[in-house]
């Protein structure tokens, strides 16, 4: 840690960043407020809380928000199953290929989503797998599996193999072994990583597009009106709320991730 | 009898690795790898002109097509906007990637850290809407430009054909603000990871060696964040060349690559068409990790 202070057009710079970064999600709650339903007319031609009633109680939104929750929970699960194994796997042994495994699970989102989309739905057309619920989810679990990888792997990493050697040392089968000593210490990776791996999933779009029949997730909603606005008022609390709601799982994530010194979790 | 299990599994650590590994396995090479494979299959088939129906047979036709004047086109305007996107973002990242890296206290530097990975976590689709309400004629970007006179300014900027456009929200010069702004936490990160690794010691032992600011930054400090700044690029550039949602929202009618591929497959129903599109931009970034992974850029992920 430098104690010198840091240069005044540094610092302005850094925090300017920040702002740029922060500031453009602050105006959609702005206009949240804006009576004015056909432009964006700035500043706000008078002030009106009427959309959030009118948001609440339509339907087509609750349809897509409970899909959306519904793809994001099985998406999670099995990213949590697939990403734990195979953290596991990488963590305790040597084998050929070993070194491979981090870049085939890094491909889904190192890979323009466009690629993973219409590859999908290629290859669900190709064998006549009609597009369902189910069809988005396993496009989700695709690019969440590397989330959990990364955050469960980054943890084993830290834990010391000597506490696993004590513990079969001190008579526990390996059943035991990973109930009461790798599960509590793997706990908060997993938990920060599920929960970023729901975040991804929960707003994800371009893979949904090419999976998806006539489901209309949350997003799949944000995404027709970005192109062609009907409900602009609508619209802006929907995004609002969106950025709440990712923002809980997001934040307490990164906080788990600090508090136990990790750096993981920070790259999509 | 768990015990039994147990000593059983002890015994046999290639049966574990194998249990371990063959569900996450199996998931990315059949389902993952499986379609990517399809695709690429797909793009050496042909669609009929007439008929509109896929003829399954090998054939470079589809490619050749790629290479017509309009998707060449297409190709250099994604990655010309991609390459701004990548470099701007890197420039942009630094002081911030700094500040966190080498000044800010241990509690400023986790709120800034959370600063910086909300916006890369949260909703990417909600980040360019915002924009749509920032960049609209009528909107808090025209109206802070007309306060402080500047309209003419912004006019003369837009009259240029290769950036400008009828207004901010319809030009290039407006999808690369919002593409800079959706991918720049991506840089960051990776840019601040190294620069972490920079010592100070190394820094001070330039500066008594009698190297100014800016030559420590040049001979120092850049090179040993390069690798920060190469495994940032993997996701500005990939993703700026696969996007379509920003084009399709921000942009005028100038395709890009993203946005070809969802028309080709979708209204025009050209599968083979889509797939050898989307071939480029695979081609590209499986190079482009290749040579990250030999930059040690994956350990500045």
């Amino acid at each position: 840690m430098h104690s010198k202070k840091a240069p005044l057009p540094l610092t302005i710079a850094a925090f300017g960043t920040l702002l740029f970064l922060h500031v453009p999600m602050l105006i959609i709650f702005l206009y949240t407020f804006t009576p004015d339903e056909t432009t964006y007319t700035f500043p706000l031609p008078g002030f009106t809380t009427k959309w959030f009633a009118i948001a609440w109680g339509r339907a087509d939104l609750w349809r897509s928000l409970t899909l959306s929750l519904q793809v994001a929970t099985i998406a999670t699960i099995s990213a949590l199953i697939l990403g734990t194994l195979a953290a596991a796997a990488v963590y305790r042994s040597n084998f050929f290929g070993r070194e491979s495994i981090s870049f085939l699970l890094v491909l889904p989102i190192a890979l323009p989503g466009i690629v993973s989309g219409i590859a999908l739905r290629t290859a669900m057309g190709g064998f006549d797998i009609p597009f369902s619920f189910w069809t988005i989810v396993i496009g989700h679990a695709t690019f969440c599996v590397v989330v959990v990888y990364n955050n469960v792997l980054a943890r084993f990493r830290r834990t010391s193999t000597s506490m696993i050697e004590a513990s079969m040392d001190l008579g526990a089968n390996s059943f035991q072994t990973f109930r009461y000593v790798v599960l509590p210490n793997i706990a908060t990776a997993l938990l920060a990583g599920g929960m970023l791996a729901f975040a991804l999933s929960f707003d994800e779009v371009i893979v949904t597009t090419f999976t998806a029949g006539q489901q209309t997730t949350l997003p799949i909603w944000i995404f027709s009106q970005l192109t062609r606005p009907r409900d602009r008022p609508v619209t802006n609390v929907v995004a609002t709320f969106v950025i709440i709601i990712t923002f809980i799982p997001i934040f307490l994530a990164q906080r788990l991730s600090a508090s136990s010194s990790d750096t993981e979790g920070e790259t999509k | 009898m768990l015990n039994k299990l147990s000593t059983y599994f002890y015994q046999r650590p290639r049966l574990v690795l194998f249990l371990f590994l063959a569900p996450p396995l199996l998931y990315m090479l059949v389902v993952y790898l499986g379609s990517l494979f399809l695709l690429l299959i797909n793009s050496f088939y042909y669609i009929d002109d007439f008929s509109g129906l896929i003829i399954r047979e090998f054939t470079l036709r589809t490619y050749a097509q790629i290479f017509s004047p309009a998707n060449r086109e297409i190709f250099a305007r994604t990655a010309t906007m991609a390459f701004f996107v990548t470099i701007t973002s890197a420039i942009i990242s630094f002081p911030l990637a700094y500040y966190i890296a080498k000044y800010a206290s241990r509690r400023l530097k986790t709120w800034l850290l959370i600063g910086v990975t909300i916006p890369l976590w949260s909703s990417y689709l909600v980040r360019v809407y915002s924009w749509k309400l920032i960049l609209a004629q009528e909107g808090i970007l025209s109206y802070f430009i007309n306060l402080f006179g500047l309209n003419g300014v912004l006019q003369w900027i837009l009259s240029f054909e290769s950036i400008g456009g009828s207004s901010l929200a319809l030009s290039p010069l407006g999808m690369f603000i919002v593409f800079v702004y959706i991918w720049l936490p991506y840089m960051i990160i990776p840019v601040q990871t190294a620069l972490e690794r920079v010592p100070n010691s190394l820094v001070e032992a330039a500066s008594d060696l009698g190297a100014k600011p800016l030559q420590t930054f040049r001979t120092v400090i850049l090179p040993m964040a390069f690798p920060g700044v190469i495994a940032g690029s993997i996701f500005t550039f990939s993703l700026t060349l696969g996007d379509f949602i920003i084009p399709l929202a921000v942009g005028n009618s100038k395709f890009f690559i993203g946005q070809a591929v969802y028309s080709y497959q979708g209204t025009a129903g050209n599968i083979p068409l889509a797939a050898a599109m989307t071939m480029g931009p695979v081609v590209i970034m499986i190079i482009y990790l290749l040579i990250a992974r030999r930059l040690g850029a994956f350990d500045a992920l």
